[in-house]
């Protein structure tokens, strides 16, 4: 194991997170309080609490899932994606390492950005409503699994796109509707039960479900069926990475 | 004495159905100066991306140092430095965290005294804490060197290192070439400027359409492909060459102030001083004489005309 080259790649990656520090940190600061001033303040006091919890609370979780996973995948798709299209890929080609070691210095960094930004998020949300958060350990492993699942998934789409409008098509028009019709801002119990089995189809619901459960024990699913869901998504990842790995897939011809 | 890099059977046809490597087998000697001469789309850079594992063989097999380039790939890729034709480079980074990156990619020990060393003598130290997008083309290139030096690698590839870089670069990397070689680096470079293959290789390849046509020391290269021109500018203009001298085979300039001997060095036959007896005897007065003799370029042209 070239642990050397790891810990370059990802400290390498870091480096540009720290260099626009204000914007990593500004942005979701200031969406989040918007979100909090629009639906917790605005629209939220005219809405009852959902199961026992005040709607500005209830919203901290999705606003939360929301962010890390456009910002996984976004920041994971571009840290493969710039080397290969400026062409510097070609040192990490040539180094002597095995796709596994690139792999875990790309996913990581974007992860930890990920976990560094839901911290941000959930201290921001604290100025707005009382945190409460039941089951941390749970809480934290979600979070931690939602990152690196959704990054090696940003990864695989930086693997993928071709040019600058695909590396954006995904996160744009895919994972943020997603993630707004997944429960994010709402229980699906509130829905027609149509629509409610027709968001049973969509795998971000039962990533918002198990997170917001590890805060207030309210979910739309079982922690367990979370839990297997975002491990499936994870699994599935892996083997799709794998399978580029071992093609060379847009990396090599 | 073993070859650093052995080469056997290579092939690469890429999904469009291009073939850019025909079979290549070639071994490369440890501490030699190979340059790879073609014309663009030969499939010199195919070659180099082949060994360097950034291109996968269709076919064919390439060891460096013994070992496999595709089983035992951390091996081989670790004593190899790539320095590649574009300017492809980062644009944030500083050169000094670039050249650590760079040797941290190839699970080097940070060595700082090596990379100012190094950095010093590419004439990039005072530019250390520069961003690389500030630095110009030249300097930039200087860069690519340094990184693909960072982790003092046996093999260096330079891939046509000399592509749109001043005078001054040139020449300093040229010396750089040379001390490297001087301490035991093997050095295979593709390059456009014959003369320098000429000046500084010690075996010389020509690739053309995907194909290894041939590769031999440049001095014997020059030798058995070579040709000589013997010239004499005459003192009088003559309309055709005299009968006595058509043995010789000569040729006569269009305006006719010069007649042309052409012979091969190692051909047996006519001397020049035979030619020279025999053209004052015809009563021809020359006034200038001169030899030439054909450059790498003018074998390379030759070649890859012949194939064609």
């Amino acid at each position: 194991m070239n642990f050397r080259a790891i810990k370059v790649i990802y400290l390498n990656e870091m480096t540009r997170f720290w260099q626009t520090l204000f914007q990593s940190i500004a942005s979701p600061v200031i969406s989040t309080a918007l979100y909090f001033i629009v639906f917790g303040a605005a629209i939220g006091a005219s809405i009852d609490s959902i199961e026992g919890v005040s709607y500005g609370l209830f919203i901290v979780p999705g606003l939360t899932m929301l962010s890390i996973l456009t910002q996984s995948i976004s920041n994971a798709s571009f840290g493969i994606f710039f080397p290969k299209f400026t062409g510097t890929i070609y040192e990490i080609l040539s180094a002597p390492l095995s796709f596994f070691e690139v792999l875990i210095g790309y996913v990581g960094a974007a992860a930890s950005k990920s976990l560094i930004l839901a911290a941000v998020i959930l201290i921001t949300a604290s100025f707005f409503v009382e945190l409460q958060i039941d089951h941390p350990i749970w809480m934290l492993s979600f979070l931690v699994l939602t990152c690196i699942t959704f990054s090696l998934f940003g990864f695989i789409i930086g693997l993928w796109a071709g040019n600058f409008e695909k590396l954006q098509v995904v996160p744009l028009l895919i994972v943020t509707p997603l993630v707004f019709l997944g429960g994010s801002f709402y229980s699906i119990s509130m829905l027609p039960e149509f629509w409610q089995k027709v968001t049973l189809f969509n795998p971000v619901l039962y990533l918002v479900s198990g997170f917001r459960w590890s805060f207030f024990e309210v979910s739309d699913v079982s922690i367990g069926t979370s839990l297997t869901m975002i491990l499936i998504f994870l699994g599935a990842c892996m083997a799709i990475v794998a399978w580029m790995f071992k093609t060379g897939y847009r990396l090599k011809q | 004495m073993n070859p650093i890099i052995s080469i056997d059977n290579l092939c690469k046809t890429y999904d469009t159905g291009f073939e850019a490597l025909k079979n290549i087998s070639l071994d490369i000697k440890e501490g030699e100066i190979l340059a790879l001469l073609g014309p663009n789309g030969a499939g010199k850079t195919t070659l180099i991306s082949a060994i360097c594992g950034i291109v996968s063989p269709s076919a064919g097999t390439v060891t460096v140092a013994g070992k496999d380039i595709i089983n035992d790939f951390r091996q081989t890729r670790e004593i190899i430095g790539l320095v590649p034709q574009e300017l492809t480079i980062g644009a944030f980074e500083t050169v000094w965290s670039t050249v650590n990156f760079s040797r941290g990619l190839f699970g080097c020990k940070k060595n700082e005294a090596y990379l100012e060393q190094l950095l010093k003598d590419l004439s990039l130290f005072d530019k250390k804490n520069d961003e690389l997008r500030a630095l110009s083309g030249g300097m930039k290139r200087r860069v690519l060197i340094a990184k693909a030096l960072s982790h003092e690698p046996k093999i260096l590839f330079l891939d046509e290192p000399t592509a749109g870089v001043d005078v001054e670069l040139r020449k300093d990397m040229w010396a750089i070439v040379r001390k490297l070689r001087a301490s035991g680096v093997t050095i295979i470079l593709t390059t456009h400027y014959i003369e320098e293959a000429e000046e500084i290789a010690d075996r010389v390849g020509i690739i053309n359409n995907g194909e290894l046509l041939l590769v031999e020391t440049k001095d014997h290269l020059m030798a058995s492909l070579g040709k000589k021109q013997l010239i004499l500018e005459l003192n009088e203009v003559i309309e055709t060459i005299p009968e006595s001298l058509t043995q010789f085979n000569l040729e006569l300039s269009p305006k006719g102030s010069s007649v042309t001997y052409t012979y091969d060095t190692t051909e047996e036959g006519a001397n020049i001083a035979d030619v020279i007896h025999s053209i004052s005897e015809a009563g021809l007065v020359f006034s200038d004489l001169k030899i030439s003799q054909s450059s790498l370029e003018d074998i390379f042209v030759d070649l890859v005309k012949e194939v064609a």
